[in-house]
């Protein structure tokens, strides 16, 4: 199985043109991560078949869907690939178990056939009893599950989701985000998700594409992105830190440290997000200061214009974003040592 | 004290716009009163049951329910054009479908004389080898109100199509929808109220037309004399008659129109 | 939009509401409602009269002498009243809106109206009962449908009518047209009607007259220009402009 291979060349506008391409393997989630506006949505039209390339080739486990070169397109209808859209687009007019054996019903399959297979899909994403709700007395967390297993019910080569969670509260959010995880993690072929979402993109994927004015400007695994962002763009974007750990009485405890927070009731895994700039750096030990503070060495010093990136080590890694100005009257090098401290309050604590 | 200060909504409407609204139904409701102050109501049975009414009654129904259907077996794929394709001179089809809608009945009837009766520009040739003649017959009573009534079904169903979001049709075709089956599972059921509204709003219009019905099909009871037809005629000598049949017509209209209530509102 | 553009906006509104409303009568005006088969000869009478009479501006209302009957039953504001058979006349006097004894000042015959060049070869009322040819009459209730149908009667045929046509200009009109066969009009609406239609005989045994009646009205607003008007209808250059239309003198 080859799953998605795609070089896709679209012009949308006198201005903008999409220009990438995309290898995902059957068993991989891929994230397209970056702002609105820089083509994400155009990707999905595309590999959806909604929208025809100028220039490219889209090929699904050796199937070619659209060679514009050689004349070859494939229509939407005839592509095996499962889309969870951005709104969901649930048809109002059709209950929650007719949303979800549309496909079925599309394809030729007995119309009680197709129902009683879309009852075993709403079971599997705890929607019980909800088969013959419309689509408008749904939350957005319903809303989303069925949308998905409208997608997954036909056994698609390929799923695309387009800002699978971004229409929804955060709570609902969270929670969905680890069902969302393990419904792909048993979907057999190749995924993609498009977010805008760092966070998203770090939790779901195994590879993160970062696309910037139609082109792709970084790929790699989460910690490549994080770690090594390649440009501004991609450092502000993505170049956050998350630690994993467990918290409880206002702590995280991650493997070698500990970190203060200032949320005391939150308790159980949790990711923390720490804003590279919230990280203050010192030649001594800084006095009155925040319960985060202790002593490292910067490892690897990267200059992104006016700014420069610190890489701290041991005992927990992260990186420090602090001013051009402020590294040369620090004087600092790679290899020195430093205090760094973080105030409670900068810590974003969320519980996965 | 009990009077608490009252919530916006739920006030009362402002008295000026009481008092124009007022003013406003009572346009509709004043002549209505005038009819029905003149009804013999002890002679109605009578009248009602005459050969005359009961012809007219029945060619009413009849023409007026073909012609809703010949507007929507054809204006719904003129509307999914107009709204949907785009072609060179697509306002000016536009313009067109709207020309009934503009123009005097009976201009209408005359410009349908002229190219579909026995010397018409379309009629003639189709007489000589066909037969046919439609002026002066049901079927021409079922073109002329067709021909008034139509654009009412073009013009509420491309705004419709026209409102959708085609992100429901992209949605069914990665599902696996070919063109045929999105239009007969999302299109379609998703423009279902304004269909309707439509639909309602044509038929309406066909039984009450009269200037082209008389102009193009002529009038003969039994055959031609639709309901406005045998009033107007009515009106002339046997104003008992005339009444009677004008109520028949507000009658058979409102309960239609009472029973579709808020629903196609909704959808116009 | 703000409370300026609203104002001027809710004046504009009242503007031709209130055009509308100035548009009436005025004292010099004679409104005449005239059958539609005299509409002609009553366009030249109403010149005349208006070159002999500047004082007065006559304005004509045609329509079918039943409708006519009507809008006058029911109030309308008219001076004077010609219609094309008396039974009209006879229920206006019996709604009391005659003043005076209405005078015949005209007669009319009926005459079989054709398309020019006869197509279907028309020779008289017997055609009438071809049910393949189209035939339209005036409606019964119109004075033209009613003479139309007594003529019938007389010469015994019971004819295959398509369609009753509201009045005698709008058979003609589809009979100038050549969508219709063969209609029963006046012989002046045949004369009127120059080339585009010929006429066919209907003999003086089954023939029917028509005698039409003039009268001034009780609720005329200009009851001078209506009595002047009547005179001079009935007048010796009234009558020769009638004539020259096909018009009978009584």
């Amino acid at each position: 199985m080859r799953g998605l291979e795609a070089v896709i060349q679209v012009r949308r506008s006198a201005s903008f043109q999409l220009d990438l391409s995309l290898q995902i393997t059957p068993g991989k989630t891929f994230a397209l991560l970056g702002p609105n506006g820089s083509g994400k949505s155009t990707t999905v039209s595309v590999l959806a078949g909604l929208l025809a390339l100028d220039h490219g080739r889209i090929s699904l486990d050796g199937t070619t869907l659209d060679d514009p070169d050689r004349g070859v397109f494939v229509p939407p209808e005839v592509r095996r690939i499962g889309v969870v859209f951005q709104d969901y687009l649930l048809f109002p007019h059709l209950s929650v178990i007719e949303n979800v054996a549309f496909g079925l019903r599309s394809r030729q399959v007995g119309h009680a056939g197709s129902l009683a297979r879309a009852a075993g899909w709403i079971e599997r994403l705890g929607l019980t009893g909800f088969s013959d709700r419309k689509p408008a007395s749904l939350s957005g967390g319903q809303a989303q599950r069925v949308a998905l297993a409208r997608a997954l019910i036909i056994e698609p080569e390929l799923l695309l989701l387009d800002e699978p969670l971004s229409a929804l509260d955060v709570t609902t959010r969270i929670e969905l985000r680890r069902h969302l995880a393990e419904h792909l993690e048993s979907f057999a072929g190749p995924r993609l998700v498009i977010t805008h979402d760092p966070t998203e993109a770090f939790l779901l994927a195994d590879e993160i594409h970062i696309i910037e004015n139609g082109r792709i400007v970084q790929a790699g695994t989460p910690d490549d992105i994080r770690l090594r962002p390649r440009t501004r763009y991609v450092a502000d974007l993505a170049g956050s830190n998350l630690v994993r750990g467990v918290a409880g009485g206002g702590v995280i405890e991650t493997t070698g440290h500990s970190l203060h927070i200032a949320d005391r009731s939150v308790e159980g895994p949790v990711l923390a997000t720490i804003r590279p700039s919230a990280i203050t750096v010192h030649l001594r030990e800084p006095e009155g200061s925040p319960r985060n503070t202790w002593k490292t060495s910067i490892d690897l010093i990267e200059h992104l214009g006016d700014r420069v990136r610190l890489r701290i080590t041991a005992p927990l890694p992260l990186t420090a974003e602090i001013t051009e100005l402020a590294t040369r009257s620090l004087e600092l090098t790679e290899g020195a040592h430093v205090w760094v401290s973080i105030k409670a309050t900068e810590i974003g604590v969320e519980p996965v | 004290m009990n009077d608490k200060p009252r919530r916006r909504s739920e006030r009362r409407p402002a008295p000026v716009l009481v008092t124009l609204g007022g003013l406003g139904l009572l346009i509709f409701v004043v002549p209505l009163l005038g009819l029905l102050a003149r009804i013999p109501w002890t002679r109605l049975p009578e009248l009602l049951s005459g050969e005359v009414v009961t012809d007219a009654l029945r060619l009413s129904l009849v023409t007026s329910l073909a012609a809703t259907s010949i507007a929507a077996m054809l204006g719904v794929p003129l509307a999914w054009l107009l709204a949907r394709a785009d072609f060179p001179g697509r306002a000016i089809v536009r313009g067109l479908v709207t020309l009934p809608l503009v123009l005097p009945p009976v201009v209408g009837g005359a410009a349908l004389l002229f190219a579909l009766g026995r010397r018409g520009v379309v009629g003639e040739p189709l007489n000589q080898a066909t037969g046919l003649v439609l002026p002066f017959s049901t079927l021409g009573v079922v073109v002329a109100t067709t021909f008034v009534a139509m654009p009412f079904l073009v013009i509420t169903v491309e705004g419709a199509l026209r409102n959708l979001d085609q992100r429901y049709e992209g949605a069914a075709a990665t599902l696996g929808a070919g063109r045929w089956t999105v239009l007969r599972r999302v299109t379609l059921p998703m423009i279902a109220p304004s269909l309707v509204a439509g639909l309602v709003l044509t038929w309406a219009r066909a039984l009450g037309e009269f200037g082209a019905t008389i102009t193009f099909a002529g009038n003969l009871q039994g055959r031609t004399q639709t309901l406005p037809l045998a009033v107007f005629v009515a009106l002339e000598s046997d104003r008992d008659t005339a009444v009677a049949v004008s109520l028949v017509m507000v009658v058979v209209s409102l309960v239609v129109l009472v029973a579709l209530r808020d629903r196609w509102w909704k959808a116009l | 939009m703000n409370r300026l553009v609203f104002g001027k906006l809710v004046t504009l509104a009242f503007f031709p509401i209130g055009v509308a409303g100035c548009i009436g009568t005025t004292s010099t005006e004679v409104l005449v409602s005239a059958a539609a088969s005299l509409s002609d000869a009553f366009g030249d009478l109403e010149s005349a009269f208006e070159t002999a009479n500047p004082g007065f501006d006559v304005v004509v209302n045609l329509g079918s002498s039943s409708s006519l009957r009507e809008q006058i039953l029911e109030g309308a504001p008219v001076d004077v009243f010609a219609s094309a058979n008396t039974s009209n006349m006879d229920q206006v006097w019996a709604g009391g809106e005659t003043a005076g004894e209405p005078a015949t000042f005209a007669l009319n015959l009926l005459q079989i109206a054709v398309p020019a060049g006869n197509p279907a070869g028309i020779t008289g009322l017997r055609d009438f009962a071809n049910e393949e040819l189209l035939i339209g009459l005036c409606a019964e209730e119109v004075p033209c449908g009613d003479f139309g149908r007594q003529a019938l009667a007389n010469a015994g045929v019971t004819a295959a009518i398509d369609t009753n046509e509201p009045d005698v200009r709008a058979l003609l009109t589809k009979i100038e047209a050549g969508e219709l066969d063969a209609g029963i009009t006046y012989v002046t609406d045949v004369l009127s009607a120059g080339g585009a239609v010929a006429g066919v005989v209907i003999p003086d045994d089954v023939n029917v007259v028509a005698a039409y009646p003039i009268v001034t009205l009780t609720s005329a607003p200009n009851p001078d220009g209506a009595a002047a008007f009547v005179a001079f209808v009935l007048s010796e250059p009234g009558q020769a402009i009638l004539a020259s239309y096909g018009f009978t003198s009584p």
